[in-house]
């Protein structure tokens, strides 16, 4: 029995400078598994703390408008047409139609098939690379389960990115994950890393979705973002939307703490985006308050933390109006999804 | 074995199916007719009265949806729970309604009534109030009320039970979901109509009973975006002029308060729906 079956893990700067040259199936195994247990206890503790911050008037109002900012408003469904892709982006340009001082929000995020039909409807509100308009989230590699070929991966990956799409939203090998095959991971987070290159050098932002209710342990969330950050992600992305549980509040917790490790570490800032099940705007600003006390009030920004959500800004929208108007408003008063 | 220690009953709002405390975490002091102490009640907040209506909005659904057979039936089912529960009733009229144990006796069978009496006209006031209209051509014209959605009332203040049974009904006969703030001196039976309707059929959410101050959360209600119907029965002492141009913004309708208690009439039904007239040809059946 050979223990020591080395596989070539592709270069990646980053586990390089940590881990050194000598980057092997076990020295990545060795790192992964060396990082101290979460304290699951204190962790549970510390994001129940945050939760009971109590944010009014105009505090309140400042969150409200950074949350639909960072929302990465999102259509993920087997029924999703062009229609409804446009109608998302309308919806992600003019939230709210009767308030034109509602900020956009971030991203629109939707399947790779529909990202011609997202990009034509932004028209020059699409970012594509420019630090105003929105940006095009497209999920690949196979999501949500991430079951397919790595070359299947790739190609789902490519053509997003050359259809138009500014980030690429992929899922990780669980499956490989739990069973200790970090190396494959790693080196498909790499080769998809690669896949998110545009023709003219510059890459789509790649976030990486750790589908955290699969991984079941703290210290499997810890390894996963760890091992995320190292293979080259830009972005770690608490879930899918489609495994209950999705995000919590613990969980992007403890991804805030390793981004802010590797912050400490090496100066370089990794984003977060909590995804799925967060559906009302006091949810969202529990989060809000756990980013600005965890990495500080500078991952407050776009490039650095979104929501994935899609009924949470109506949600936003609803206090937003209460806030505008004095009075409470409904469901009427906003656009259905 | 020791001598029995008395529980008193702490008194909970009832919203959503659930009995939660204030979220505000106020209460305020039951007393009866001649100032003693009879019980702690919750002190509902705007809050309470914004949980109440997502509440009562998620309900309107399934309860409109439910054929109207069956609403008559999951009411009258309410009217026997009521009567096995009467003694309680009695005894909360007695004490904190200072009425005689026979007047208290005579109210609970006048609410009892008053529900079945509006049971009954769950699968017959579509026929009373809608009407198959004449039309100059092959068609058919019809015209049949549905619920107006969610409804918030303010209970008549000096009967505890009979008051609210009698604006309460009306509005559950056709399908409506409802808020209501109960009698604020003599909450009590109100609170055990909930637990009433939290062991009948009615689903969750349905209705959403709120104790404390009307003054204090009525114009919440008026003015919320999110009500469709407002019934002031029991707000003659309230600045209901200012109610009413508050619920004017978002075109609810409206009644006006009301001496004493309202008597049962299909118009209260009537009051709470909306006419959806739809033509059909003719020539296809």
């Amino acid at each position: 029995m050979t223990i020591d079956h080395a596989i070539a893990l592709a270069p990646a700067s980053r586990a390089v400078q940590l881990i050194g040259t000598d980057l092997t199936e076990k020295s990545l195994k060795l790192h992964l598994e060396g990082l101290s247990g979460v304290d699951a206890v204190g962790l549970e503790a510390r994001a129940a703390g945050l939760a009971t911050r109590s944010i009014k008037t105009t505090s309140k109002a400042w969150a409200l408008d950074t949350i639909i900012r960072l929302i990465d408003l999102t259509t993920l469904e087997g029924a999703d047409t062009p229609g409804k892709v446009q109608s998302l982006v309308a919806k992600a340009m003019y939230p709210d139609p009767t308030d034109p001082t509602t900020p956009r929000v971030a991203a629109v995020c939707v399947y790779g098939d529909m990202v011609p039909a997202a990009v034509a409807a932004l028209g020059s509100a699409h970012a594509a690379g420019s630090a105003t308009g929105i940006n095009v989230a497209a999920v690949a590699t196979a999501f949500p389960s991430g079951r397919a070929s790595l070359a299947v991966k790739l190609a789902d990956t490519s053509e997003a990115v050359s259809a138009g799409a500014d980030e690429i939203d992929m899922v990780i090998d669980r499956g490989a994950f739990l069973s200790g095959r970090y190396g494959l991971v790693f080196d498909q987070i790499v080769a998809v890393k690669d896949a998110c290159r545009r023709a003219d050098g510059s890459y789509a932002h790649l976030k990486v979705i750790l589908e955290t209710g699969e991984l079941n342990t703290y210290d499997n969330v810890r390894r996963a973002s760890w091992l995320a950050i190292l293979a080259g992600a830009d972005f770690i992305k608490t879930s899918t939307g489609k495994v209950s549980p999705a995000a919590t509040l613990p969980v992007t917790l403890l991804m805030l703490q390793v981004v802010n490790d590797w912050y400490r570490l090496t100066g370089e800032r990794i984003g977060v985006k909590p995804a799925g099940g967060i559906r009302s705007s006091k949810d969202a600003i529990r989060y809000l308050v756990t980013v600005a006390e965890t990495v500080g009030e500078d991952w407050l920004n776009p490039h650095l933390f979104r929501f994935g959500a899609s009924s949470l800004l109506n949600d936003v929208l609803l206090q937003r109006q209460k806030i505008a108007t004095g009075h409470y408003s409904g469901p009427d008063y906003v656009t259905m999804d | 074995m020791t001598a029995h220690l008395a529980v008193p009953k702490t008194y909970k709002l009832y919203i959503g199916g659930a009995f939660p405390r204030s979220e505000s975490g106020r209460t305020y002091e039951v007393v009866t007719k001649k100032g003693a102490f009879l019980a702690n009640a919750a002190r509902a907040s705007r809050k309470d009265a914004r949980d109440s209506v997502v509440a009562a909005r998620s309900a309107v659904s399934g309860w409109a949806g439910a054929t109207a057979y069956n609403r008559g039936q999951v009411l009258y089912r309410i009217a026997e729970l009521l009567e096995g529960r009467r003694a309680q009733f009695v005894e909360e009229l007695r004490t904190g309604g200072g009425l005689t144990e026979a007047q208290a006796n005579r109210e609970v069978d006048a609410a009892i009534d008053v529900w079945i009496w509006y049971a009954g006209w769950a699968d017959k006031y579509l026929q009373v109030t809608g009407n198959g209209n004449a039309v100059s051509g092959p068609y058919f014209n019809i015209s049949t009320p549905e619920p107006t959605g969610v409804v918030a009332i303010v209970a008549p203040q000096e009967s505890g039970l009979l008051g609210l049974v009698s604006v309460l009904a009306p509005a559950l006969v056709s399908g409506n979901a409802v808020v209501v703030i109960a009698s604020e001196s003599i909450p009590l039976p109100a609170i055990s109509l909930a637990e009433v309707l939290a062991t009948s059929d009615v689903p969750g959410g349905v209705v959403n009973i709120l104790t404390g101050s009307p003054a204090e959360i009525t114009p919440w209600l008026a003015s919320h975006a999110d009500v469709n119907a407002l019934d002031l029965a029991g707000a003659s002492n309230l600045e209901w002029i200012d109610l009413q141009i508050a619920a004017a913004d978002t075109l609810k309708r409206v009644l006006p308060p009301e001496p004493g208690v309202p008597a049962a009439a299909v118009d209260r039904i009537q009051f709470f729906t909306e006419t959806k007239t739809v033509w059909h040809p003719k020539g296809i059946i």
